[in-house]
């Protein structure tokens, strides 16, 4: 979904794309660095990219270093992956990609060409919540909100693992994997929460997976 | 992150070639690890060849001789809930499902996780000295927060551990890495041989040649008895071994080869066919050399290898 325009400036057009930030500020660095520097073109073309992002067609031509969180965020205006650790160990930024959960933070725009993306978005907006926010917002799944997309867009995805009976490092027996507590915890830990709302994270996603069980 | 170019590849053989031609290459499968350090500069690739794409990588087949080929992007996800290896390798199931996040496993694959990089605090500290990340510059971790790090075939130059739970469950299956050189020339190395020590050039992590693209990994026909994979972390989850042992009890003899210990997956085959856990961890851990902070691993290892051998495994 596009984000709505309002009147004046966003607070995220006031702080300034993180990526063209990051180049400005990049310094030659070491020695080390002197082959690759010769080797490196100093401003390589933009590379094009078509995916599908939230059931919308897009075609981008994009500087390779861009991430899919990058992507989203700065050239889409989809802001509702957040950039936490920009590392892969926050999981604030996952989305789906053709229907499986990543951090988007450590993927290529350009890797994903004729790829299906799916953020928060692309889940629900306000006036259609998907289960999993509404079931967040009845559980009171979050205290300051930032690692709540991310958590909600990997629940999603972790009850689709379960029902496809992927096992988890907490699985007794590898043939024949079941929904309990102690799954959702070792198959949500790769979704930080600062404020620690986990008990009612876990909550939450025991509602969605109740009713659909149901 | 400096600035690459970026080209997919089409074949296995076509990637190394696209590698070879153009200067500072590097592959880029899942992307997990490479682009992390990529953002600290502690990788500086100036071009990415893309092996996403590359027909035929992402299949698991089961081979003439009972073995299981796995090609080189399948991800770590895919192999873990694979049911040949649920039901043949479970000591690799258990292992890939104890490393990461669902996310990252999603993402990382089996030749990416192969050639991971340390997780020393200092290689990824552009501030320190690392003779990993710039030969010669010295070793911030010897005398400086090691309790992760290595305590078996360290050097005077480095004492990075190996991160990888996978690569650990592919040691004590014997596992082959099945690789292309851009003039088309094929070989097998044995997992045995696959990853060095630091010694003096810490820096060199595998036995690949430039260029050299890792196509597949081969294991053996199922060895059958009781298999598991023990990890010792610091959280529950999410976090890597401070020790991890991956064991075969049975039925011809038993099998450990262990994580967190070296600079690659460390296996002592003669270690195997001592009775008791403390003499099995004394002939794994011979000519330890450990710091102050990672003593505690050597207490660890017997204790982790006393429950394998005990069948307490899960």
């Amino acid at each position: 979904m596009e984000q709505h325009g309002r009147g004046g400036p966003t607070r995220r057009e006031l702080i300034g794309t993180g990526a063209t930030t990051a180049s400005i500020l990049a310094v030659p660095g070491m020695a080390q660095g002197a082959v690759a520097e010769e080797a490196r073109v100093a401003d390589p073309a933009l590379v094009p990219v078509s995916l599908t992002v939230n059931g919308k067609r897009r075609q981008l031509s994009l500087d390779a270093r861009t991430t899919l969180l990058d992507m989203a965020r700065e050239h889409l205006t989809l802001t509702g992956s957040k950039k936490g650790c920009d590392h892969g160990q926050c999981g604030a930024c996952t989305m789906l990609v053709n229907g499986r959960r990543i951090n988007s933070c450590l993927s290529l725009a350009v890797m994903h060409d004729g790829d299906e993306i799916t953020t928060i978005e692309g889940l629900g907006m306000p006036d259609r919540l998907h289960p999993m926010q509404a079931a967040f917002l009845h559980h009171d799944g979050y205290q300051c909100g930032y690692c709540t997309p991310g958590q909600i867009v990997s629940a999603v995805a972790m009850l689709e693992e379960v029902k496809a009976g992927t096992p988890s490092h907490v699985t007794d027996d590898l043939a024949h994997v079941s929904f309990s507590d102690a799954e959702v915890r070792e198959r949500m830990s790769g979704n930080i929460c600062r404020c620690a709302a986990y008990p009612n994270i876990v909550a939450a996603i025991r509602d969605v997976h109740g009713e659909r069980a149901a | 992150m400096r600035a690459v170019t970026y080209e997919r590849a089409t074949t296995a053989r076509g990637a190394a070639q696209a590698a070879a031609a153009r200067p500072d290459a590097r592959f880029i499968a899942g992307g997990t690890n490479l682009l992390d350090l990529a953002k600290l500069e502690v990788e500086r690739p100036a071009h990415l060849v893309d092996v996403n794409r590359v027909p035929g990588l992402d299949r698991i087949e089961r081979m003439a001789d009972g073995g299981l080929r796995i090609g080189a992007t399948v991800r770590n996800s895919d192999l873990a809930a694979d049911a040949r290896v649920r039901a043949d390798y479970p000591v690799l199931a258990r292992a890939l499902l104890a490393g990461a996040s669902a996310q990252l496993r999603n993402k990382a694959t089996t030749a990416g996780n192969l050639l991971q990089r340390t997780r020393c605090p200092y290689f990824y500290d552009t501030s320190k000295p690392c003779n990993k990340r710039v030969p010669g510059s010295g070793c911030a971790a010897i005398g400086g927060f090691s309790r992760t790090l290595a305590v078996v075939g360290v050097s005077d130059q480095c004492i990075a551990q190996h991160p990888s739970d996978m690569a650990v469950a592919m040691r004590v299956l014997d596992a082959g890495v099945e690789t292309v050189m851009p003039d088309g020339a094929t070989r097998t190395i044995p997992i045995a041989d696959f990853h060095t020590l630091p010694g003096r050039t810490p820096w060199v992590e595998t036995v690949l040649r430039p260029h050299e693209f890792i196509t597949s990994v081969v294991l053996p026909k199922p060895a059958g008895g009781r298999q598991a994979y023990l990890k010792v972390r610091d959280r529950a989850s999410y976090a890597f071994a401070l020790v991890s042992v991956a064991s075969v009890i049975g039925p011809d003899g038993h099998r450990f080869a262990f994580g967190g210990l070296a600079h690659k997956p460390w296996r002592v085959e003669a270690a195997e066919r001592l009775a008791s856990p403390q003499a099995v961890a004394d002939a794994v851990l011979a000519g330890a050399r450990p710091t102050a902070q990672n003593r505690f691993k050597l207490a660890l290892v017997n204790r982790t290898l006393d429950v394998a051998m005990r069948g307490e495994a899960a």
